[in-house]
């Protein structure tokens, strides 16, 4: 440790207890982390030894025997959970980031005296803070009340990837506004300065300078549609076709495993798409991991 | 000239339309459970609904109690056994670990975190619940409260985890140099020191991960066994509460709004509208609690 060995220590006996007390505290940290870590180990190695049971191209490849067979593999829920994230990031994307560029670049910009674009910002932002606090089977009650019910789309890819979307426009408004005010200020000055108008500063130098934290953000939502169930749950119906149109219900890997553990039991089935669950999220981790390496590289 | 000036107009009023669009879209999700909930609490009572001790549907008994208690309960469990693990791991990942293994700590929490809830449910069901099964008790059938609470301690660990590094990190090293400099030890710094300058943040974390908590559904409906009872201890024993299954405000909505309707659909609106105002409650005092912190 950093003590220094002085030789007016009130007491050896009084420092050895110190010591001791501290080697102690420290061993149940060590316990901590490795309780986490086991905990990690366990749920990644438990689902993957449990799914190379089952695993295999022939999986990946044939679509699930539907019912309550068990049987069959998981190609259409890769499919539709495909299909599911580029509609959910397709409408929650450019909504979302064209927010956030209105409130930080031109309402936050604004002098005090334009009240309405501040009142926006205000009712905004508690917005966007208040909804990132709701569980998501919120999202799902409001998206089958309008979307199936209401708006009749039914359980298909439209009322699923709209209440999707709803979930995760939080999220991504949240992450470019933040990515946006990370941009210094002086980029701003430098480009109005030179003449540009707000428009030419933002696409030419604010938003190139944002870029790798409003990917980083978009990336996370896809992480999120995949993961989601709760949501889809309730909008997109389950069955397990290939989906033939945007009002055909649909069956995501997610969807795919919940029904395969609780309606039919077919555990092993139900750990090897847990598996392709568990894989597509590192993937998409790596995926964030590289681009923040990259960031750093270029922020020096 | 002119033209650059029209282009920055058009896209002005497209961004402005998109962030109106935005905040409506935020609103409407507000106002339009708020409204669908209205029924509910009209016709049955806010008092009824929140004191009857039934849910049955069929024969018009809405009472949330049973739910409440649930999802109150498995929140509890979970922080009493992923708290203490998540703030060990933080102060171990910021203060005590070797770099290597810090480098190590931060993206498997990460990972930890990324991981689909269906995931941990699934493991809940295949392992954790059988091992409760052993547990002799009348009536144990290893789905219930301590198989949820454990599913849920994992799955809040990685929220609090990192949130709590994050304010450990952040106490000035001229505190705990001081600290060391007067000769305490390590450990001494940080129960002294360390922990008191990032107390608030870390109970903000805490908070932000029963939220957190009390959110989750999916995985709650898998190992919790999904009873509309109120919990009871099992044995005279009264930590046995935990062994009896129970339903959570999430898992009721997830398991009945798809064949719902009329006054029933409604009281499932009145369900997500007492846990977004219970989440409210907590997230709120998060606030107040960094607030306090940043002053």
């Amino acid at each position: 440790m950093r003590q220094p060995a002085l030789s007016w220590t009130p007491s050896t006996r009084l420092r050895a207890s110190r010591v001791l007390r501290q080697g102690l505290a420290f061993l149940l940290l060590w316990a901590a982390a490795a309780a986490t870590m086991g905990a990690l180990l366990a749920v990644v190695a438990f689902v993957g030894v449990r799914a190379v049971r089952v695993l295999s191209i022939d999986l990946l490849l044939t679509p699930p025997a539907g019912g309550l067979s068990g049987e069959g593999g998981i190609s259409t829920t890769i499919v539709t959970t495909l299909y599911l994230v580029a509609l959910t990031v397709g409408i929650a994307t450019p909504l979302g980031v064209g927010a956030a560029i209105y409130l930080t670049e031109y309402a936050g910009q604004m002098d005090a005296r334009r009240k309405p674009a501040l009142l926006l910002l205000s009712i905004a932002r508690f917005g966007v803070e208040t909804l990132a606090g709701v569980p998501s089977i919120v999202f799902g009650l409001f998206g089958y009340a309008l979307f199936v019910s209401a708006l009749h789309f039914g359980f298909s890819l439209l009322s699923a990837s709209l209440a999707g979307a709803c979930l995760i426009l939080p999220v991504i408004i949240r992450a470019t506004e933040e990515a946006l005010r990370a941009v210094p200020q002086a980029y701003r000055e430098g480009s109005l300065a030179l003449g540009a108008t707000q428009w030419q500063t933002v696409s030419g130098v604010v938003l190139p300078s944002a870029l790798p934290g409003i990917v980083t953000s978009v990336i996370l939502s896809v992480g999120r549609v995949v993961g989601e169930t709760a949501v889809f749950y309730v909008t997109l119906g389950g069955s397990s076709g290939l989906p033939r149109s945007l009002l055909s219900p649909g069956r995501t890997l997610a969807l795919h495993l919940y029904s395969l553990a609780m309606d039919t039991r077919a555990f092993d089935k139900a750990m090897g798409t847990g598996a392709m669950l568990v894989l597509i999220i590192i993937l998409l981790n790596a995926a964030i991991g590289l681009l923040s390496r990259h960031m750093l590289r270029t922020r020096g | 000239m002119q033209r650059r000036c029209l282009i920055d107009r058009l896209m002005q009023g497209l961004l402005l339309g998109s962030a109106l669009l935005s905040v409506c879209i935020v609103l409407m999700i507000g106002l339009f459970t708020f409204l669908q909930s209205r029924l509910a609490w009209q016709s049955i009572g806010p008092a009824a609904m929140l004191t009857d001790t039934a849910w049955r549907p069929g024969s018009g008994r809405f009472g949330l109690l049973p739910m409440i208690a649930g999802s109150v309960l498995a929140t509890l469990g979970s922080v009493a056994i992923g708290v203490p693990l998540a703030i060990g791991c933080a102060l171990f990942a910021a203060e005590v670990a070797p770099a290597p293994i810090r480098a190590l700590v931060r993206p498997a929490v990460q990972l930890l975190g990324g991981i689909p809830s269906v995931v941990y449910g699934l493991f809940g069901m295949v392992v954790i619940v059988p091992l409760i099964r052993r547990i002799p008790a009348p009536g144990n059938s290893g789905y219930g409260l301590l198989a949820a609470s454990i599913v849920l301690a994992v799955m809040i660990l990685p929220t609090i985890t990192s949130i709590a590094e994050d304010v450990i990190r952040a106490v000035p090293r001229e505190y705990k140099e001081g600290s060391l400099a007067l000769g305490a030890t390590e450990w001494q710094t940080i129960v002294g020191v360390t922990l008191p300058a990032a107390r608030s943040g870390i109970v903000a974390a805490t908070i932000l991960g029963i939220g957190r908590a009390l959110g989750e559904t999916m995985a709650m409906t898998m190992v919790i066994g999904n009873s509309v009872i109120v919990p009871a201890p099992l044995t005279q024993n009264p930590l046995s509460i935990y062994l009896s299954p129970a339903r959570t405000l999430t898992g009721n909505i997830a398991v009945e709004i798809s064949y719902a309707t009329g006054l029933h659909e409604s009281a499932l609106f009145a369900t997500g509208v007492t846990l977004f105002v219970m989440i409210m409650v907590v997230n709120s005092s998060a606030h107040f609690l960094l607030r306090s912190k940043s002053r």
